[in-house]
């Protein structure tokens, strides 16, 4: 059965100019601003940047505002917005050895080179409601000042490599110069997936997807043993090769966060036993969804070191097919899209199974 | 340009329409906002791998005498990559560079400077001093 | 002081984008595209037209002989496009040559692969002249009937090469060929024979 449907131009121009209006929402109250959003909501554009894979703070604030603060339709506004854009090229790989950093802990060692920097955190905030914030004229936070010139930040290594200098944990491969590297946005992933592929896809995946299957590895699906060996919040420069010129210039600086997760160890076949890794990098302080991406690079990684498949953040083809909220998102809601002609199919099917007299029938699908 | 890419505009217009007003810059290239592709690698220390882009700007501009200034700057401000382009142009003139560096190049410097020992000392005030109790293998 | 490209890139290739796109879809069609450019010689304005529309940092380019020495029009594709130079024909995405100078030889260039046809070469050919007459015919996908069309100077084994070409779509090359600010297009899926 065929069900032709006309109509609905002028509910749907309607529809945007309500949106427009309740998006403005009560005339009495201010207009919010998109530096308004960039630095007081600074942690929402953080993560609608590694989502939408665009660094960009002003078009991240300006897509929430947008979106409502509906932070996937945010996401979604950004990826859309940079297939308008031409690449001019590609970075070189960001230093994060050389990041100024805002905040650096580690949990696996107490004392380390560059010390332990708190920086702008949560985590030792006491989840209280601050009915301070509820006024607009409650006097102006200030910054702490230094206590000693000695708290000057020094050299601060990457705990994985110090504890690579006594050789008790894997080493990264060491990259290949000129090797071509895989972007998921040019060729389609396929299976099995290379690392860079991997990374590149929880990169840009789902912050609430990744931090699921982080937790099931902890509650024992897919267990990896992690310590945190180090996160690092802070700015990196940016560096691009310009063909005219010949050589690479700075074309600026973006803040990054990395998490270094230390896991179980491995060994056996001769090799010592030494501990293994996983890896997150987000832009901007996206510290849960660093450290989620590590716990799930590391369990990605199973296969490389023979261990068993107990878990879907185990399972490569489910995690990256399934990481990305803006395809998620179109999938799930376009059920709500006419779909009149399909059940108008299905529902015949059904009319004819109970006239045919089978009450009890196989189902349609 | 490492120090052009991080200016503003309001540090380049200044000295541009004060001492080098005849510039005769012009674009070889309409100024274009795009991507580059960020990479990070793998352990920090590994293979590369894409990260996520960012917008990027670029302005290319020629001066009379046959100079070419490049600037490349993230984000979308157009304006600001063309000036940078024409003070990456003009230092390359050696009768002008002294200048560029005193009128532009420094100033942008010490701002960054003065910005970067705020910042460090503000983030050092959350440094953690442990001290340690009591160790258990320090037990006799 | 170097030749300027696009005035207006987003408009200016997104309609040259359009003509090229017009002309892959229905063969033998001529078709405005590079009007107002003003390209170093000896680039007609619709052959830089499609290579600046089309072409970019990541689409090595190959230009023939002939184009290459001249220096200053290599240069301006380099420049405005950021397109590496193809080491041979069989490793360009697009490829740019003369069909009065240059030997055409539709084999050389990329194939493209099975699951991937569309990794093969865009040749885009500078032509002496083009028109809708009938010393060629052209007939297969988007067109109604039979196309006419007449370009030169045409190679002699022109025909018998183009047929080798499409008989192995869905490989093969599509040529784009150039004649001032007009272009038309012979995409591999269609075939051409002689005409009166």
């Amino acid at each position: 059965m065929y069900v032709a449907v006309k109509g609905g131009e002028r509910a749907i121009r309607n529809a945007h100019a309500l949106l427009a209006d309740r998006r403005r929402g009560n005339r009495d109250t201010p207009e919010l601003t998109t530096a308004q959003i960039d630095e007081q909501l600074a942690l929402a554009v953080d993560r609608v940047m590694s989502e939408g894979s665009l660094y960009d703070r002003g078009i991240a604030a300006l897509a929430i505002k947008q979106a409502r603060g509906d932070l996937i339709e945010a996401i979604f506004l950004v990826r859309a917005y940079r297939t308008t854009l031409p690449r001019f090229g590609f970075a070189e790989p960001i230093d994060t050895a050389a990041m100024t950093l805002s905040r650096r802990v580690s949990a696996t060692y107490k004392d380390l080179p560059g010390g332990q920097v708190l920086g702008p955190t949560f985590d030792y905030s006491h989840r209280l409601i601050d009915f301070g914030l509820e006024t607009e004229d409650a006097p102006a936070p200030t910054a702490p000042a230094a206590t000693a010139a000695s708290d000057a930040q020094g050299p601060s290594p990457r705990v994985t490599d110090l504890i690579a200098r006594d050789d008790l944990i894997e080493r990264e491969l060491a990259p290949r110069p000129g090797a071509p590297v895989s972007d998921i946005t040019r060729d389609a992933l396929a299976f099995p997936a290379a690392r860079d592929a991997r990374l590149q896809n929880l990169a840009r995946g789902d912050e609430g997807f990744l931090l699921s299957l982080a937790y099931s590895t902890q509650r024992g699906y897919g267990r990896t043993h992690p310590f945190v060996g180090e996160i690092r919040f802070g700015e990196a420069a940016v560096e691009m090769f310009i063909d005219d010129l010949g050589f690479a210039v700075s074309i600026g600086d973006i803040a990054l966060t990395e998490c270094q997760m230390v896991n179980q160890f491995t060994g056996g076949d001769g090799r010592p036993a030494r501990f293994t890794r996983g890896y997150g990098l987000a832009f901007g302080q996206s510290e849960r969804k660093a450290m989620s991406m590590a716990l799930v690079d590391r369990a990605l990684r199973a296969d490389e070191f023979g261990e068993e498949h107990k878990g879907p953040a185990q399972d490569e083809e489910f995690v990256l097919s399934h990481s990305d909220n803006v395809q998620a998102t179109g999938f799930v809601e376009h059920l709500k899209l006419p779909h009149y002609v399909d059940f108008q199919a299905e529902l015949a099917l059904l009319r004819q199974l109970r006239r045919d007299g089978g009450a009890v029938a196989e189902a349609a699908e | 340009m490492g120090l052009l890419a991080r200016a503003l505009a309001s540090e380049l217009t200044g000295p541009l329409t004060r001492r080098f007003a005849d510039h005769g810059a012009k674009d070889l290239k309409p100024v274009e906002t795009g991507l580059v592709m960020l990479r990070g690698r793998a352990g920090g220390d590994g293979a590369p791998f894409n990260l996520g882009e960012a917008t990027v700007t670029r302005a290319i501009v020629e001066l009379p005498g046959g100079e070419r200034g490049y600037a490349h700057i993230l984000g979308r401000d157009a304006e600001l990559a063309r000036l940078a382009a024409i003070f990456d142009a003009l230092w390359q003139k050696p009768d002008q560079r002294r200048t560029v560096e005193t009128c532009v190049l420094e100033p942008i410097a010490s701002r960054l400077e003065a910005a970067r020992a705020r910042r460090s000392a503000e983030i050092a005030a959350t440094r953690v001093d442990f001290f340690t109790l009591k160790r258990g293998e320090d037990e006799p | 002081m170097s030749a300027m490209a696009f005035a207006d890139p987003a408009f200016e290739s997104q309609a040259a984008f359009r003509a090229i796109l017009r002309a892959i879809a229905s063969p033998g069609a001529i078709e405005p595209c590079g009007r107002g450019l003003k390209p170093p010689s000896p680039l007609s304005p619709a052959a830089a037209a499609a290579i600046l529309t089309l072409a970019d940092f990541e689409t090595p380019l190959w230009i023939a002989p002939s184009l290459a020495e001249w220096g200053e029009a290599a240069a301006y594709l380099k420049f405005h496009t950021g397109a590496p130079l193809a080491a041979s024909p069989r490793d360009a995405a697009f490829a740019l040559l003369d069909l009065e100078r240059d030997s055409l030889d539709l084999k050389s260039f990329a194939q493209g692969a099975p699951d991937y046809p569309d990794r093969s070469t865009t040749v885009v050919a500078e032509t002496r002249s083009l028109a809708r007459r009938p010393m060629m015919r052209i007939s297969g996908p988007g067109v109604r009937g039979m196309a006419e069309i007449e370009f030169g100077p045409t190679p002699g084994d022109f025909l018998s090469q183009w047929e080798a070409n499409r008989s192995t779509f869905p490989l093969g090359v599509d040529l784009i060929l150039a004649h001032g600010a007009e272009v038309a297009v012979l995409p591999r899926s269609v075939r051409v024979t002689g005409g009166e």
